[in-house]
């Protein structure tokens, strides 16, 4: 019977599409800090005068150091955001049926 | 050279040392008496809150070289340092999305358990331990000279007494106290440590008038100012593509070292799971936007005076003692007292993360998984467990002692590439890859650690620092993670194609569905 039950959960269509959201999500968000970080380390192995205009005294890599590091934090608010959310909500919804 | 009470025994250190041991031996005493069966000495029963979780994986993490060696790192070679503090940080967002929750799902106690759940149990724990273990002395080894030399530096202890001193802590929370311990010492450092930082970092900006525009015009009017402020002067790498090299291992160890991974099974659920990678994320974060302060102030108010010119005779003055004399300078002695003891709490809480997660890998993925083929008495397990601690302790401390006249300082960057070559593709192509097979874990794994291991012996930090050779070493990147890592997914992809594990491939369906929901 358990296993009927696991059987009928990995076909429920809502299910599965809930699955295939999650997945891009954690896609699109992994390229997102993928793609920003070696951008940045990119520039700053290969072209690193991109990154010396001036801010003040200060040059630009510094924001965009710090920027990075808060990027990251926002990334993952996004994602708990919606995983601890509207995610875990469908999911207990479709469990309790 | 101005007078610096640096070195010598001041009794506010002390006070402070000394509270920070009552209070952590405290709650090693009370957390011994809930620790009796595998869950709870492995995972402190399941019973961590996601918060407490989140800043116990910040205590994990933060290691004092994060701390003195990137103020230090900045102060002296300038912008290039702060890969560091970025680099360290980008890996979470990996974690989070990709590693935490089929971690959480899918394992009991290691990440052992993660990569042979489809798989030959057998031999794929086997080798996970194998990588796991390495990963872990590694670090011990780095952080055990690190905190031998910064004792004696701080304090005036000898070496060898802050070695044991540190190994007998560490080997007490474990043993007695087990993950719940280890928990609160983490959880304890964490708030010591990004409240130190805070306060130095506070510090720094009241000297300058509450103003970045100050503090930076500071720094540029030093002789050096240009290239203090200027990115691209590769102080941390040989070539562009050794920095390349560098920010990958930075970002994928982190999702590789199992004494983090191992920290998800702290908590009793997925959800938990991910609240923990935020607040972590958030806090560790902070701290290294607070080094972007700290080591700037150090560079405009300490470097030139300590670190530009060494004073003869006083060796290991580096990088390392950027921060304490800004606190010397900016907070007076008890705020460098207070500062000393921090970078303690911090070095032990990271040691007794990582004697735990090595532990495991012996008595849950060798003993209980290879040798006994998962089934042990609950005792008998913990019993393992708590000889592998004393084993590893002891060893940690030997090995403190053999390695005491070498620069150790490369040997965080390779525990970060081992953890990211050796341990995160395995993983990763296990959660992912339905046609991942048995063969292609174990040879993946292999490839990742031993081409970590033999770069990094070829390269300049091994070749001609430590070994001093006087040819030309046979590897140009100090960084091998572009490398090793690399040929760990090829490997991995290859054996896969060339082999075929119909159990393993059968068993995907049902993995993706636990990874997703849990039970």
């Amino acid at each position: 019977m358990q296993n009927q039950s696991e059987q009928g959960r990995g076909n429920d269509p809502e299910l599965m599409a809930l699955v295939k959201r999650k997945a891009s999500l954690s896609r699109f968000l992994t390229l997102v800090m993928f793609v920003t970080y070696f951008g940045y380390v990119c520039l700053l192995a290969f072209k690193p005068e991109a990154l010396s205009g001036r801010v003040g005294a200060a040059t630009v890599g510094i924001p965009i150091g710090i920027g990075l590091i808060l990027l990251a934090w926002v990334l993952t608010g996004i994602y708990v955001r919606w995983a601890n959310g509207a995610y875990d909500a469908v999911v207990a919804r479709l469990k309790s049926k | 050279m101005p007078a610096t009470q640096l070195g010598q025994l001041s009794p506010v250190a002390i006070a402070f040392f000394f509270v920070f041991i009552g209070v952590t031996l405290g709650i090693t005493y009370w957390a011994a008496r809930k620790t009796k069966t595998t869950s709870e000495f492995y995972a402190a029963g399941g019973g961590i809150s996601g918060f407490q979780n989140g800043l116990a994986l910040a205590g994990d993490y933060m290691s004092a070289a994060s701390f003195l060696g990137i103020a230090g790192l900045v102060a002296t070679g300038g912008y290039d340092g702060l890969i560091y503090s970025v680099g360290y940080l980008v890996g979470w967002p990996i974690v989070m999305f990709l590693i935490a929750e089929p971690l959480r799902n899918l394992g009991k106690y290691t990440f052992a358990d993660v990569v042979a759940y489809r798989l030959q149990q057998k031999p794929v724990k086997t080798m996970a331990a194998v990588g796991s273990v390495t990963t872990v002395i590694i670090y011990l080894i780095a952080q055990m000279v690190g905190a031998g030399s910064l004792i004696k530096l701080m304090f005036g202890l000898k070496y060898e007494y802050a070695l044991i001193a540190v190994g007998i802590l560490m080997i007490a929370y474990v043993l007695f106290g087990g993950m719940l311990a280890t928990t609160w010492v983490q959880i304890i450092k964490a708030v010591l440590l990004i409240g130190g930082a805070t306060v130095l970092a506070l510090l720094v900006l009241n000297r300058f008038g509450w103003s970045y525009g100050n503090l930076f015009s500071a720094v540029a009017k030093l002789p050096n100012g240009d290239a203090l402020l200027t990115p691209g002067h590769y102080k941390v790498a040989t070539s562009p593509f050794d920095l390349v090299s560098l920010a990958l291992g930075l970002m994928f160890g982190t999702a590789g070292l199992p004494h983090i991974l191992m920290r998800f099974y702290t908590v009793p659920d997925a959800r938990e799971a991910r609240k923990s990678v935020f607040v972590a994320t958030g806090f560790i974060g902070y701290f290294y936007i607070l080094t972007f302060t700290i080591g700037y102030g150090a560079a405009a108010l300490v470097a030139a005076k300590f670190l530009a010119k060494p004073a003869p005779g006083t060796p290991g003055m580096g990088n390392n003692v950027a921060a304490p004399l800004l606190a010397e300078i900016l907070g007076g002695g008890p705020f460098l007292g207070f500062l000393c003891a921090v970078a303690f709490a911090t070095i032990l809480a990271v040691v007794a993360g990582l004697t735990l997660a090595g532990a495991s890998a012996i008595s849950h993925d060798l003993y209980a998984g290879v040798m006994k083929g998962g089934v042990t008495d609950e005792k008998t397990e913990v019993g393992v467990a708590k000889i592998a601690t004393v084993a590893l302790g002891v060893i940690a401390i030997l090995l403190g002692l053999l390695f005491k006249e070498v620069n150790v300082a490369f040997m965080v960057g390779l525990a970060f590439a081992v953890a990211a070559s050796a341990n995160f593709p395995a993983l990763l192509m296990s959660v992912f890859w339905k046609k991942f097979t048995t063969q292609a874990a174990v040879a993946s794994m292999a490839v990742g650690l031993a081409s970590a291991v033999i770069l990094i012996v070829l390269s300049p930090t091994v070749w001609t620092d430590v070994f001093h050779f006087a040819s030309a070493p046979p590897v140009p990147l100090k960084n091998p993670a572009l490398i090793s890592m690399t040929l760990a997914f090829l490997t991995g992809f290859i054996v896969s194609l060339v082999t075929r594990d119909q159990n393993a491939e059968d068993g995907f369906e049902e993995q993706q569905m636990r990874a997703t929901f849990g039970l």
